[in-house]
């Protein structure tokens, strides 16, 4: 065997084990997470920790159900924000615009998606949070005291400050997901529609999204799952109220994520804190890890039934 | 007007509006950063290391956390560098187009990207126990260059499989290994696209917060050892903005501004050398 193909066998082993490498990474993870919060659940049954709000580590009390719950209100908020604005900006970007103002604003977005998540704490902060105290909280906490809107957290920080900073954060992915999917919609099925006299809405309405929902889904799902996973932008505009289910939109929430990154200093001092802060990890990487197999799975297979 | 139309104008007004909103929360996210970070900014905070009392509105500046979300920026890029660039030629090179082998690394490249940064920063916690490490630079570039590996593969994946089939069967025909192709067809044609996708991932590295608020600890001093703590820019920010001090907030939307800015040159220097490189590409 002459040098260069000997180079070119050597070359082709190695880059084989790092694909093994990256394949195996995700098993890594799993794995790491898991052994790290086995100590926690030698001790306590699962389903107490889950369903338990009360959050003492100092009594060996670690219920994870008030993160959750905060969560849930988060990410909720963000996605009735996000989702009909992402379908109706990518529905205008691909079938409305002109290409040349497509142009123009796909690298807007692509920036929007660049931003670090911190810039977007501050944002909220500086921006999101007064105008959730000053303008949208007395004018829906008090014209409508009932369900998802009475509170009496006049701080601004809050479930809601969190849901419209996360909505804006998820907005470029699926802005750009949602695009692709409708975009890889035959051209003759909306000239078909559009030639039995369809408007161009009626067209999107019964021929592309019929035919591109699937993919819709899809990335919604992968939305979702970034939300969830969201920290530092959450974790400074959110709140964070200890032990405390939020009831109303403008309720301080303390979502998982925010809930690891708060605890970085202070758990390794107590036994049991850092199993239950990377059970909280693991808890948040399985889901992830759930939603992007659903999510990449439908994509796939829509790849690959259309090739 | 009938029914049809009145539909049609009133989803057209709302598609217009909200990629109005979009664009527009962009411009509203610049604006709000400049105009509160500019008039705090000044020339002490980018060149001097915070001093005693920092945090409670002394004097002193941040480089210690530009240069160390730079450095460490720089390593973990570097690192994720030596694991994507020969994976993603292994892909489109080395096996079939349909192979099942490259569906599946595709896949879990497409799952790794999707896990959370805080996730990461806690695996690279753990693996810090399990070594035997600090928090410290170096924990921290691993970490980031486990989170930005998907991100860069990815890209890279989508710019190489753009290149013609018929350069790599002409590299073929002329004899050369498919390694040799790779090195001197491949990666030349394929440079543009590579540049801009480090930078992606170099930007995601620099802005993540939550992935290194584990591994990186924080310290007032400059980075000088791979061993030692490192100040990153996003919790410097984050730490600013946390004090009750209105000054050391003001100092945070600076710092802001000041990161805002780095991502900025780094989108428009991938431009610029994109356009450079490309010239030297066969259309």
């Amino acid at each position: 065997m002459n040098t260069r193909k000997f180079k070119d066998v050597v070359a082709q082993k190695i880059m084989f084990l790092l694909c093994i490498f990256v394949v195996s990474l995700a098993f890594l993870i799993i794995f790491g997470l898991y052994h790290r919060s086995m100590p926690i659940l030698a001790e306590k049954n699962l389903k107490d920790i889950l369903f338990s709000a009360i959050w003492h580590p100092a009594q060996g009390q670690f219920g994870l159900a008030g993160f959750i719950v905060g969560t849930l209100w988060v990410i909720g908020i963000a996605t009735i924000l996000a989702v009909p604005l992402s379908i109706l900006t990518a529905t205008y970007l691909s079938e409305y615009s002109h290409r040349r103002i497509r142009e123009y604003i796909k690298p807007i977005i692509d920036l929007l998606a660049g931003i670090s998540p911190v810039i977007y704490g501050v944002w909220g902060v500086v921006a999101i949070v007064p105008f959730v105290r000053d303008y949208l909280m007395p004018f829906l906490s008090e014209k409508m005291p009932f369900f998802p809107f009475a509170s009496d957290n006049y701080t601004g920080f809050a479930a809601i400050t969190g849901g419209i900073v996360l909505a804006v954060m998820i907005c470029p992915l699926m802005i750009s997901i949602i695009g692709e999917v409708i975009r890889n919609v035959p051209f003759e099925a909306r000239e078909a529609s559009l030639a039995l006299g369809a408007t161009r809405w009626q067209t999107v309405k019964y021929v592309v999204f019929k035919k591109s929902w699937p993919g819709i889904i899809a990335a919604i799902i992968l939305g979702l799952s970034r939300a969830f996973g969201e920290t530092i932008a959450v974790l400074m505009v959110a709140g964070c109220a200890l032990n405390f289910f939020p009831k109303s939109i403008f309720d301080p929430a303390y979502p998982l994520p925010a809930l690891i990154a708060n605890t970085y200093g202070e758990m390794m001092s107590i036994p049991l804190y850092d199993a239950a802060v990377l059970l909280a990890a693991f808890i948040l990487l399985i889901v992830s890890i759930l939603f992007n197999i659903v999510g990449w799975g439908i994509l796939l297979r829509i790849e690959r039934s259309q090739s | 007007m009938n029914r049809r139309k009145i539909e049609e104008n009133i989803f057209r007004c709302f598609m217009v509006l909200s990629t109005f909103m979009v664009v527009g929360s962009l411009a509203l996210i610049l604006v709000t950063i400049f105009l509160k970070g500019f008039p705090a900014l000044n020339l002490d905070m980018l060149i001097k290391t915070p001093k005693g009392g920092y945090y409670i509105g002394k004097e002193g500046g941040i480089l210690n956390a530009i240069l160390g979300s730079i450095i460490l920026g720089i390593g973990a890029t570097f690192l994720a560098l030596i694991v994507s660039l020969p994976l993603v030629f292994y892909l489109n090179l080395y096996v079939r187009k349909k192979s099942k082998f490259a569906l599946i690394v595709r896949f879990f490249l497409d799952v790794l990207w999707g896990i959370p940064s805080i996730v990461y920063g806690a695996f690279g916690f753990t693996l810090m126990i399990f070594f035997g490490l600090r928090a410290s630079l170096l924990a921290a570039m691993i970490t980031v260059a486990l989170l930005i590996i998907p991100i860069m593969a990815r890209s890279m994946d989508e710019v190489l499989k753009m290149i013609p089939f018929e350069l790599k069967e002409a590299s073929f025909a002329l004899g050369s290994t498919r390694l040799e192709t790779a090195v001197k067809v491949i990666f030349k044609q394929a440079l543009p696209g590579i540049i801009t996708s480090i930078l992606i991932a170099f930007g995601r590295g620099i802005g993540d917060a939550a992935a290194v608020l584990f591994t990186a600890s924080f310290t007032d001093s400059l980075p000088y050892s791979l061993f030692k703590p490192v100040a990153t820019l996003p919790l410097a920010i984050f730490f600013q903005l946390g004090t009750p001090f209105p000054e050391v907030q003001e100092r945070g939307y600076a710092s802001a501004l000041v990161l805002t800015g780095i991502i900025f040159l780094i989108s428009i220097v991938s431009r610029i050398l994109s356009k450079k490189f490309s010239k030297r590409i066969i259309k």
